[in-house]
């Protein structure tokens, strides 16, 4: 991977350009917020001319190493303010990597009204007139780029809150199943839509084999990778037959369920919407419990989920998305739920974003609690078709609760806060806080040392410890997300010895360098320290790391407890 | 005394989801896995009453011990 493409929506041009020297070491994450770091005013607006949105793939993507086709995405978030990447699986990241591109900038903006595909290939980027897409839902993007190419062709693409610059758009990469994988979190798809982008296609036909320094030896790690990731009981067995889902019953049980939005940590109809439950219906009905997002993941924890024809309602159906609709807004019928997933998918709005900004909406009184119909409705109605209330509720989580006057509002620097609570998992508390992209689960997963007891146990009840645990989880993963890894990898590696040595040893073999074990910790603060330059230049200061007030006054049932970190105490999480 | 049990995920098969059983006084988390057959290493989290127990935790009559295998997510 040995070139970028900028690519200018001003004048409609992309230039091919070497890699500087600063920039060689750095995939993924560590890429796109060391690029939008070095070239986007902390200031600017998200929405004009002068954010970037980029993309990059880690520096694994495209070599045999299991799970390393992770594709990063970056810029300023609309609906944080913050420095944002979000990951996602899907094709796009091994074509990248095939074509030798490193990173792609997407810069400037066309003239009002213009909607563009770009063509990417081995030549660089071709615009091509998109206006017949314009109005269109992802799914329908996908069959029109389809057959407008071949099925092999890559697809990243927004629906219509995309196009409306609504803030919690998501960008979605197409998987191997002509299906979605989203970049999620932070309305990166309004910012896609703000440059007039409807849709890039990536045709990689001309690719070459990523070229690999010294085979014999990435080989051999990849051999040691792969075995860890399939002898670790999470990794190995529970996600491939449960999914994610399967903490809806152990986050349940331990009291940190946030139900009925955030009022309780338990709820009575928890087994209905369980990872149990649900493996049981996709396996009785004919769908598929196991699925990978991209080729070459040996976990696959992600499944099809199908009706009772056996006929496909949704893929990629993660815990996030079931929590939030299935108990923090109450809808007990899975299926109901699955329909929702999949009209997020559909109209391109973060699933996370999206449940959270329904529980809302539903203590504002807008839909009524458990409504799962209604829902369906207002996500292809309203959100998928931006009319007014739609816009109200597609600005996120926030937004709603500014709208309604509310002060149950879950969210922190404006990112809805996903499916763990804070006040009884005091670790992920810590990262909702802290974190450089605002409340944001896996910058930082203390739910694997708090509740699950990999990597040791933490307390998650007790303060002890929870500010360097989050700390030292943020570093780890700000690495980790460079190397186009999906999060996963983290559970072999807080417990297998050999899993971390062989992951640095596949880079080394990789590149033919010699990174240890600390270079790779180092390389994770100065990412996060970046992040956090940039945010504090954009105007965020300690204040807003911290979380909602209401959950330092409302104590959550069963334990009754609430959020008591002090500012200085959390402040410390900086102390690197 | 008595013991609800509530098993998740995997310890489900070939069990059963929550049952009401009779352990002798004093009997620790360990007592429980053995009564079920369940290897001990397969043991991911036991819980009472939304707090995490150790395998060595002595359990009192009438308790409810929810017990996991090693399972993850996120
Ligand atoms: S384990 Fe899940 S998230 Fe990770 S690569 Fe596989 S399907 Fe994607």
């Amino acid at each position: 991977m040995n070139k970028i493409y900028r690519v200018n929506m001003k004048d409609l041009t992309c230039k091919i350009e070497d890699v500087p020297a600063a920039w060689v070491g750095l995939g993924g994450r560590g890429l796109t917020s060391n690029i939008v770091a070095a070239e986007v005013p902390p200031t600017c607006h998200p929405l004009g001319p002068n954010n970037k949105l980029v993309f990059a793939p880690g520096l694994l993507t495209g070599t045999p190493a299991a799970q390393s086709g992770r594709m990063s995405a970056g810029a300023k978030s609309p609906l944080t303010g913050t420095i944002k990447e979000s990951n996602a699986g899907g094709t796009s990241a091994q074509q990248f990597a095939k074509l030798g591109i490193k990173a792609m900038i997407i810069e400037g903006q066309p003239a009002e009204g213009k909607w563009y595909e770009l063509h990417v290939n081995n030549d660089g980027v071709t615009f091509h007139d998109a206006s017949a897409l314009k109005g269109k839902q992802n799914f329908a993007v996908i069959d029109a780029m389809n057959a407008k190419y071949s099925p092999k062709i890559g697809v990243v693409t927004i629906g219509v809150p995309g196009e409306e610059r609504l803030k919690s758009a998501n960008i979605s990469v197409k998987d191997p199943d002509q299906k979605l994988r989203s970049h999620g979190r932070g309305g990166l798809g309004a910012v896609m839509g703000s440059k007039g982008v409807k849709v890039i296609t990536i045709d990689d036909s001309a690719g070459k084999k990523v070229e690999i320094a010294d085979p014999e030896k990435f080989r051999a790690a990849a051999k040691v990778f792969a075995k860890a990731m399939l002898d670790h009981p999470v990794t190995g067995e529970g996600l491939p037959i449960y999914g994610t889902n399967v903490l809806i019953n152990i986050i349940n049980e331990a009291g940190g369920l946030p139900t009925k939005n955030f009022r309780y940590g338990t709820c009575e109809h928890h087994d209905k919407v369980s990872g149990e439950t649900m493996h049981d219906v996709i396996a009785g009905r004919g769908g598929s419990t196991k699925h990978g997002c991209h080729a070459g993941c040996v976990i696959q924890c992600s499944q099809v989920y199908v009706d009772e024809k056996a006929e496909y309602i949704t893929s990629g159906f993660e815990y996030e998305t079931v929590w939030g609709l299935g108990i923090n807004c109450m809808i007990e019928d899975l299926d109901d739920c699955a329909r929702i997933d999949n009209a997020m998918d559909d109209i391109g709005i973060d699933s996370i974003e999206g449940a959270v900004i329904l529980g809302t909406a539903m203590e504002a009184g807008v839909i009524p609690w458990g409504d799962g119909k209604e829902c369906l409705r207002v996500m292809k109605e309203e959100i998928g078709k931006a009319t007014p209330l739609g816009r109200i509720l597609g600005n996120g989580t926030k937004s709603v609760g500014d709208a309604y006057g509310l002060t149950r509002v879950a969210v922190v620097k404006g990112q809805g806060i996903p499916a763990y609570d804070p006040r009884t998992i005091k670790g992920i508390g810590v990262t909702y806080a802290m974190s450089t992209m605002g409340a944001d689960h896996t910058a930082g997963y203390a739910i694997a040392t708090n509740i699950l007891q990999v990597g040791g146990h933490v307390d998650p009840l007790k303060k002890d410890g929870q500010v360097e645990l989050a700390r030292n989880l943020c570093i780890a993963t700000a690495a980790v997300d460079s190397t186009g890894m999906c999060i996963f990898v983290a559970f072999p590696a807080l417990d297998i010895p050999e899993c971390l040595p062989s992951l640095i040893d596949m880079i080394n073999a990789r590149y033919g360098i010699n990174l240890s074990g600390d270079d790779v910790t180092d390389l994770g603060k100065s990412i996060m320290k970046t992040e956090k330059a940039f945010n504090d230049a954009a105007g965020f200061t300690k204040a807003d790391d911290r979380l909602p007030e209401f959950f330092e006054y409302e104590p959550l049932p069963p334990h009754n407890m609430v959020w008591d970190f002090t500012g200085e105490e959390l402040d410390e999480f900086w102390n690197f | 005394m008595k013991i609800t049990v509530k098993l998740f995920a995997g310890f489900r098969n070939d069990r059963f989801k929550v049952d009401d059983l009779e352990f002798p006084e004093n009997a620790t988390v360990v007592d429980v896995l053995d009564a079920l057959k369940i290897n001990s290493p397969e043991l991911g989290v036991a819980m009472i009453n939304g707090r995490h127990v150790t395998r060595e935790h002595v359990l009192a009559d009438g308790e409810t011990l929810s017990l996991f295998p090693k399972v993850g997510g996120g």
